[in-house]
């Protein structure tokens, strides 16, 4: 929330270095595209015209991806389509790789030339982004060669050799094959997306997992669909049914941007509401945005999923809300150190402005019962009124000192006040390095 | 549909035997119809319309959920399931695929109000629309859905599909005159081309679900084709909820700015409003006309900022409280300085203060060094502040205020933006009164003591307006008091 303008102004740092695993993925993505790339070259193009039609989409679908590089992973993620934001590419990686007949006619391009197209057309659409200056988001072109080199091994040389159409035939249980293997595709690559964001962030693993697991649900299985769809529908329909059914999903993927943009400026209407009281002086510089990305990393240790997250996040930007309605501000905005009954008060003063912001009613609920004594409070609140004393107590800039003396000062109140395992995740979580939050 | 009116029921009865006129043929023993694809075709299509708010979108929907968006009901925008109708369009002889159509239809779910004869409506327009778009993708070559001839089915489908939207434009505007009472000039505006572009993409899904359902892979993979076509329409609802919960907390910013300063209740919709109304008149563009309109809405942001304890004050403010005051533009733009989308705006908030002259605050700026947008806004909050009604003193009449603007014009105002304001008024007039949804809260602002806090302007450019709130035409010192 500082001067940087309309950039995400709660995003976390990453940490700094690079994580064996992802060294791993990388490398072995990276062997994979070589393999392709120079088999490719070596043995040249078979069929040309379908190799190149299939590289325009996946171009275009790397072209027309949003603006934001793709792991926006400190911010509230509740969009099933922040994990995906090339979804045309992917479904065109996918249907080249499941590709078996074009209107009729067996295709012989095998499992290397299908990585190896992706491969190029995916570089090809990265020039701009690159010219751009943004990242390369190398994370996803790895998965996506390594998901795209496992769907077509799955399937091309068994449908080449025949041996598919002697097993199951032409119909409706072919269909059953495709999709089991795009269900298996999708899985492995969740776990293979949750194990780079574990390796990158060092949060832990199985909300990560959940989170995959979830937006799968939403725009992976579409852009499953949308790619069997397209192989089938070539396959029937010859290079036609690739404009032809492109357009719907070139929509959606405008209609996902356009949400992404509008939940983008909604997030920083909040911050800027959050700011308001800061600004009226009476709470310190910056205590919003601090106690929000504590609470996310605290809800985060303790395993909340990304849904409960953005709504943590939004009830910690905005708890102390219900300030603007007193007349004279509290000494150093430390609502702390008042009596219980007049921080309970200005508690649901704030929920009742919360309640008309549009935000979900769970965040005017947490805002609410910030105040009352741990038992009688929702987790989320648990941790908004734990992160919001020890921001309090510690004093902003807080100091290795500073930060001992509030989590003691926190833990001494254990009995009624804050719940011990709240105020022990944010003791783990504070004990990290600065970019882990 | 409020009591249904005698013409209503005529019309949706002619509607329902012009129906059942279409759709019998294909229950006749001499029709050759292809049940079993009529029947999975309907029972599709019912899926679809049951499945309006699915367990799944709900929750994928958590958390992402706005409490204020009125108008905007959960789940789907309604007929998603259109390609299904339209695959029915093209697979189907025309009066199997009117028959195909009206399980779904009448299962669907609706509005609480007259919800039957909505239903029997909503199934008669649909199966009319279908048998004649049915028609035309006959005339033009059904055949040519077989895969060889793909290509060409594009062209009839195309058809088809725009025959199918006028009709449903056509009976919509209908009923809107029959049912609805609106005046038969205006009914039929825009139906059409609203409608056209995402049926046209509907039929495509369609076409695609017609060709793979007659291929040999069969139904099932025309199944597939409704997946992304409802993860669209979900993301295009969630993207309207999404944007009504960001209006409902623009105006909660506003409503934290009326905790504070409780007797400007309203003050801001109205001057987005006429901001609007000045800035329609200069002929700005569409996008900037809701820039324009959020600047309004939140140009007194920054007093926020300001302790309430001298928003408060009765009696009149020492010079030191007044700068405190006048500090209020800026407090605004660090506000809002975060929100991308303000654009403009931002520059309006900080600047409406600022006089033709270059007396105002914060910087001092003259003439056209102030942004278009602090113009625009500036004369706007002038207008409102005079035709309100404030604790310490009545709401003046419009002519007496435009009066008054037209004597500002110039020194404090700038006189283009007056004069916008005054043709917008000959024009639409002027409701002060409206308060839009949302602005309710204490009723009833405190009583306060009519006392006159705004010290009379000495040797002011503008004298008249400096008592008036909302101008601050006072010159230095002191114009904070006409702030208030």
């Amino acid at each position: 929330m500082s001067a940087d303008g309309p950039g995400d102004p709660l995003a976390v740092p990453y940490r700094t270095g690079t994580p064996r695993a992802v060294v791993l993925v990388h490398a072995a993505a990276g062997a994979l595209a070589c393999l392709a790339l120079g088999h490719t070259l070596w043995r040249g193009l078979s069929d040309p015209g379908i190799a190149l039609a299939f590289g325009a989409l996946i171009a275009v679908g790397e072209l027309a991806r949003g603006g934001s590089a793709p792991p926006a992973r400190g911010g509230a993620g509740t969009l099933p389509g922040d994990r995906e934001s090339a979804p045309l590419g992917v479904a065109g990686a996918l249907a080249y790789a499941l590709l078996g007949e074009v209107g009729g006619r067996a295709t012989s391009h095998g499992v290397l030339q299908a990585v190896a197209v992706v491969v190029a057309a995916g570089l090809v659409g990265l020039v701009p982004h690159v010219a751009l200056g943004r990242g390369p988001a190398l994370d996803h072109i790895a998965r996506r060669v390594l998901t795209v080199g496992f769907a077509a091994t799955c399937f091309q040389p068994l449908y080449t050799t025949g041996r598919l159409a002697a097993w199951i035939g032409n119909g409706s249980y072919y269909i059953c094959y495709l999709l089991g293997l795009l269900a298996l595709t999708a899985l492995c690559d969740a776990v293979l997306a949750a194990a780079l964001a574990r390796a990158r962030t060092g949060w832990p693993y199985g909300p990560l997992l959940r989170d995959e697991l979830r937006s799968l649900l939403g725009i992976g299985s579409a852009i499953c669909a949308t790619g069997l769809v397209i192989a089938l529908a070539t396959a029937v329909a010859g290079l036609w049914a690739l404009p032809v059914f492109c357009l719907p999903l070139l929509l959606t993927q405008l209609s996902f941007r356009r949400y992404a943009a509008v939940r983008a400026t909604y997030r920083q209407t909040i911050a800027s509401l959050a700011r308001a009281t800061e600004i009226a002086g009476y709470t310190p510089q910056g205590h919003a945005r601090r106690v929000a990305v504590l609470s996310r990393a605290v809800g985060r240790e303790l395993g909340l999923g990304e849904a409960d997250l953005s709504v943590l996040e939004y009830a910690a930007l905005m708890h102390d809300i219900g300030q603007l309605s007193l007349v004279d501000p509290v000494t150093g905005g430390a609502t702390a150190g008042l009596p219980p009954a007049e921080q309970r008060r200005i508690a649901l003063l704030g929920g009742a402005v919360v309640r008309r912001t549009g935000v979900p009613a769970e965040v005017a609920m947490i805002v609410e019962r910030q105040a009352d004594p741990f038992r009688d409070q929702p987790l989320p609140a648990r941790i908004v009124r734990t992160v919001n004393a020890y921001d309090d107590l510690a004093g902003g800039d807080g100091g290795p000192g500073g930060t001992l003396r509030a989590l003691e000062r926190l833990r001494l109140s254990t009995a009624q006040d804050f719940e011990p395992r709240v105020v022990e995740a944010l003791a783990r979580v504070l004990a990290r390095p600065f970019g882990a939050l | 549909m409020r009591q249904l009116s005698v013409a209503a029921y005529a019309y949706i009865g002619c509607a329902v035997l012009a129906a059942v006129g279409c759709a019998v043929p294909a229950a006749l023993p001499s029709a050759s119809t292809p049940w079993p694809t009529v029947g999975l075709l309907a029972v599709l299509y019912a899926a679809c319309e049951r499945m309006r708010s699915c367990p799944l979108s709900r929750a994928l929907a958590r958390g992402a959920r706005s409490g204020g968006a009125p108008g905007h009901a959960e789940g789907m925008p309604p007929r998603w399931g259109c390609p299904v109708l339209l695959a029915g369009v093209f697979l189907l002889p025309p009066a199997a695929a009117a028959l195909a159509v009206l399980p779904g239809a009448l299962l669907s779910r609706t509005e609480e109000r007259a919800a039957t004869a909505r239903r029997v409506w909503h199934a008669a327009e649909l199966a009319l629309a279908a048998r004649a778009a049915a028609e035309v993708f006959g005339a033009g070559g059904s055949r040519a859905v077989l895969a060889p001839e793909f290509p060409y089915a594009l062209l009839p489908a195309a058809a088809a599909t725009t025959v199918f939207c006028a009709v449903l434009a056509a009976l919509d505007g209908g009923v809107l005159i029959a049912a609805e009472r609106h005046p038969p000039r205006t009914a039929w505006r825009g139906l059409l081309l609203r409608s056209l572009a995402p049926h046209l993409v509907h039929g495509l899904a369609g076409l695609m679900m017609a060709v793979l359902w007659r291929s040999s892979y069969g139904p099932p993979a025309a199944l597939l084709v409704l997946l992304p076509m409802y993860i669209s329409c979900w993301v295009f609802a969630q993207y309207h909820r999404e944007r009504a919960a960001h209006q409902a907390t623009i105006r909660a910013l506003v409503q934290a700015v009326d905790l504070k300063d409780r007797y400007t209740r309203g003050h801001s919709e109205r001057v987005g409003r006429a901001s609007v109304m000045i800035a329609r008149e200069l002929g700005m563009a569409e996008d900037r006309l809701d820039v324009i309109r959020f600047a309004g809405i939140l140009h007194d942001v920054g007093k926020l900022g300001v302790p309430t304890r001298l928003l408060r004050k009765d009696g009149p403010l020492t010079p030191e409280e007044r700068r405190v005051i006048e500090l209020h533009p800026e407090y605004g733009h660090e506000i809002v300085r975060g929100i991308g989308f303000l654009g403009e705006a931002r520059a309006a908030i900080l600047h409406h203060h600022e006089r033709m002259d270059g007396t105002g605050y914060p910087y001092g700026l003259r003439g056209r060094e102030i942004p278009e947008s602090a113009r625009v806004v500036a004369v706007a909050d002038a207008f409102d502040a005079m035709t309100s009604t404030r604790s310490y003193r009545r709401a003046r009449p419009v002519a007496a205020a435009v009066t008054e603007l037209r004597r500002s014009a110039g020194a404090q105002l700038d006189p283009r933006m007056v004069r916008a304001l005054v043709a917008a008024l000959a024009r639409h007039g002027w409701q002060p009164e409206v308060v839009t949804a949302g602005t309710e809260g204490p009723a009833v602002p405190p009583p306060r003591p009519a006392l006159h806090r705004h010290p009379a302007p000495e040797a002011g450019p503008v004298p008249g307006t400096a008592a008036l709130p909302g101008t601050a035409t006072a010159p230095h010192p002191g114009p904070a008091g006409g702030e208030r």
